[in-house]
């Protein structure tokens, strides 16, 4: 703060000053010096960038085919391989390599998780800014559709949503977008309400900006936080509800692999070959907890009370 | 008042309503202005004062566009502006600015100083090295050290952000700046620091000011006319000489009485009893008459018109119109 306590009488127009001050509050930089500084925000983000490459690159990755039943997957006796040498992570009651499955398994549980979030996030966005900004009749009803759409269990939702549609990839992306976004539309709306009447909002009004300008430049700017940490922690979700669809066997259909899938089959032979549950169970509880302690590092990231604070 | 010159803003029988609800399928007006006219010459300040409510932020508002007038005429420089729609209005708009009350919520708290300020300038259509220029120089303009502009609005005191909503409002080359209880939220003596720099402004740069306070001090300070409002009309107007020292209007002398007076005189306190009026049920007649100490039977019935008072104050009240022909120095005892 040594620059505060120059004396008032001091106009130096030093545009220099100016220019490197701009640069210094530059976001890119302010964001990896947090990250840096915050061991467990960098192993999530890690963790999250290594899963969206591995589902990226799976065929490069995954060491066997995912759908191809090996014969030497299955013992003499029929019980699936443990983990070993061949099969790193064993291999299923098909003979099936479970490494290769959960790297493909990736695939789809990312894709359905953030093409979902992606979606119901637009929507209520969309939706929530709209009624929130418009108010009137216009909000009405898109707050009453809103509240139909709440009043229904999540995955009873889905659930009802998959037997009219019936189940592949793309319904379920769709299912959980049209069943998600309503969580967002009422945040971003009563965001947008309280915004609008902010007297900085209204001094841009009275300075002749337009209103797809004060949107643009003073509205959505103060909703990013609240869109993002929503969404990074959509997409845990999403991941949840996709396995629990495809628990209940309703999911991304057979035989293409899904963590969700591979947990309901696992837990047939739970104690004879714990492999298959736990290994989908655990690259599924690093996935969302990673998601979700990204979630937590953007939140701190875009809190304006930190704004401006030297690091 | 110069009558022959068109002046700077004129409004005329301004209102503005709001629907409130009475009941089930029942709604009625609020009025929060009803029938307000002032005019504001160039280079001259307005002061209104009047309780919380009584519709000098709706009236200030709705200059600004913000909110949009019921019924009646805003004239900038004798062009209409009541009737325009918003794209039309944009550039007539720049020549009005507000100063908003809490300098804490005026400035996005996402920009620096210098993003903020460059807001008003962008409809000037500068080039990228006249908007350093002009932000340099506006902040001097406000006496602020031009290394604040790569600061956020968190990292400044109430009276330095108070002095980048002044430079931000001047940015637009305004006319008129609307100071909507700009000072209020300040501390004496930074309150004085920015009521210089609004003088020190407005005597380089001819601007006018419609200065909106509930501190009759600061308002005699920096006016050169007041206007006195109760439940959304103006009660009393004239020099602020006239209308603090020599109030005629019941209300006027009310408010006036109720100020802490410093030399100890006690001079009589006049006390209105009772809350401000519902604005959405306002009492018939003068909206005053239920707290009125000189209250005549007439008050309620018919509503007072602004009449021009004998030392050219206007004042909407039967009882002073009509003790104007016995006794005229009532009320002239009384000190701000």
């Amino acid at each position: 703060m040594s620059k505060n306590d120059k004396p008032i009488s001091d106009f130096k127009n030093s545009f220099e000053e100016i220019e490197s001050a701009l640069e210094s509050t530059n976001f890119r930089s302010r964001a990896w010096g947090s990250l840096k500084a915050d061991k467990v925000a960098f192993a999530s983000v890690a963790v999250v960038i290594f899963l969206i490459l591995v589902a990226i690159f799976a065929p490069f990755f995954a060491p066997k085919d995912p759908l191809f039943q090996y014969i030497d997957g299955l013992s003499d006796v029929g019980a699936p391989q443990g983990l070993g040498r061949h099969f790193l992570l064993g291999a299923d009651q098909s003979g099936r390599d479970v490494l290769s499955r959960l790297i493909y398994g990736a695939r789809v549980s990312l894709t359905v998780g953030i093409v979902a979030t992606a979606l119901a996030s637009f929507i209520g966005v969309m939706i929530g800014a709209v009624s929130g900004y418009l108010g009137g009749w216009v909000e009405s009803f898109l707050m009453r559709l809103t509240d139909i759409v709440l009043a229904f269990p999540i995955l009873l939702f889905c659930i009802a949503l998959i037997a009219v549609t019936g189940p592949s990839t793309k319904n379920v992306v769709l299912v959980i977008a049209f069943a998600y976004w309503t969580y967002l539309a009422r945040i971003i709306r009563s965001q947008v309400l309280s915004l609008k009447e902010r007297e900085f909002v209204i001094a841009a009004r009275s300075l002749g900006l337009t209103t797809p300008q004060i949107i643009r430049r003073h509205i959505i700017p103060h909703l990013i936080p609240t869109i993002i940490v929503y969404s990074t922690l959509g997409v845990a979700t999403s991941i949840l509800i996709e396995a629990s669809l495809s628990f209940l066997g309703i999911g991304v259909p057979l035989p293409q692999a899904s963590w969700g899938e591979m947990i309901s089959e696992g837990q047939k032979y739970f104690q004879t070959a714990p492999w298959l549950l736990v290994a989908p169970g655990v690259t599924m509880i690093i996935a969302v907890l990673a998601f979700n302690l990204m979630g937590d590092w953007l939140t701190d990231l875009f809190d304006t009370s930190a704004m401006g604070v030297k690091r | 008042m110069t009558m022959n010159q068109i002046p700077l803003v004129e409004v005329t029988d301004l209102k503005v309503y709001f629907k409130g609800s009475a009941g089930i399928l029942k709604s009625r007006d609020i009025k929060a202005v009803d029938g307000v006219s002032f005019t504001i010459s160039k280079g001259e300040t307005l002061g209104i004062a009047g309780e919380s409510g009584s519709g000098k932020s709706t009236l200030a508002r709705s200059l600004i566009g913000i909110n949009k007038p019921t019924s009646g005429s805003i004239a900038i420089n004798g062009t209409q502006i009541s009737s325009f729609k918003n794209s039309a209005l944009r550039p007539i708009r720049k020549k009005l600015q507000m100063v908003f009350q809490d300098p804490y919520d005026s400035l996005d708290p996402r920009f620096t100083i210098f993003e903020s300020i460059s807001e008003g300038l962008q409809i000037r259509n500068l080039a990228k090295s006249e908007i350093k220029d002009e932000i340099a120089n506006l902040l001097q303009t406000v006496k602020l050290p031009v290394s604040l502009a790569s600061r956020y609005p968190k990292e400044l005191s109430g009276g330095q952000r108070q002095r980048v909503a002044i430079a931000r409002a001047l940015a637009t080359k305004p006319d008129l700046i609307i100071c909507d209880e700009a000072v209020a939220a300040l501390d004496v003596s930074v309150r004085a620091q920015i009521l210089n720099l609004l003088q020190d402004i407005q005597q380089e740069s001819g601007i006018s000011y419609l200065f909106i306070s509930h501190d009759l001090s600061t308002l005699r300070y920096i006016s050169k006319n007041v206007a006195i409002m109760y439940a959304g009309k103006i009660v009393e107007i004239g020099s602020s000489d006239n209308v603090l020292t020599h109030p005629q209007h019941p209300y006027t002398k009310a408010l006036i009485s109720a100020v802490p007076n410093i030399s100890g005189k006690r001079g009589t306190k006049i006390k209105s009893v009772g809350e401000p009026p519902d604005p959405a049920n306002l009492p018939g007649g003068c909206a005053f008459n239920v707290r009125c100490h000189d209250v005549l039977p007439q008050c309620s019935i018919e509503t007072p018109k602004l009449l021009l008072n004998l030392n050219d104050s206007k004042v909407a009240c039967h009882a002073t119109a009509n003790n104007r022909n016995s006794d005229s120095s009532k009320g002239g005892e009384l000190h701000v």
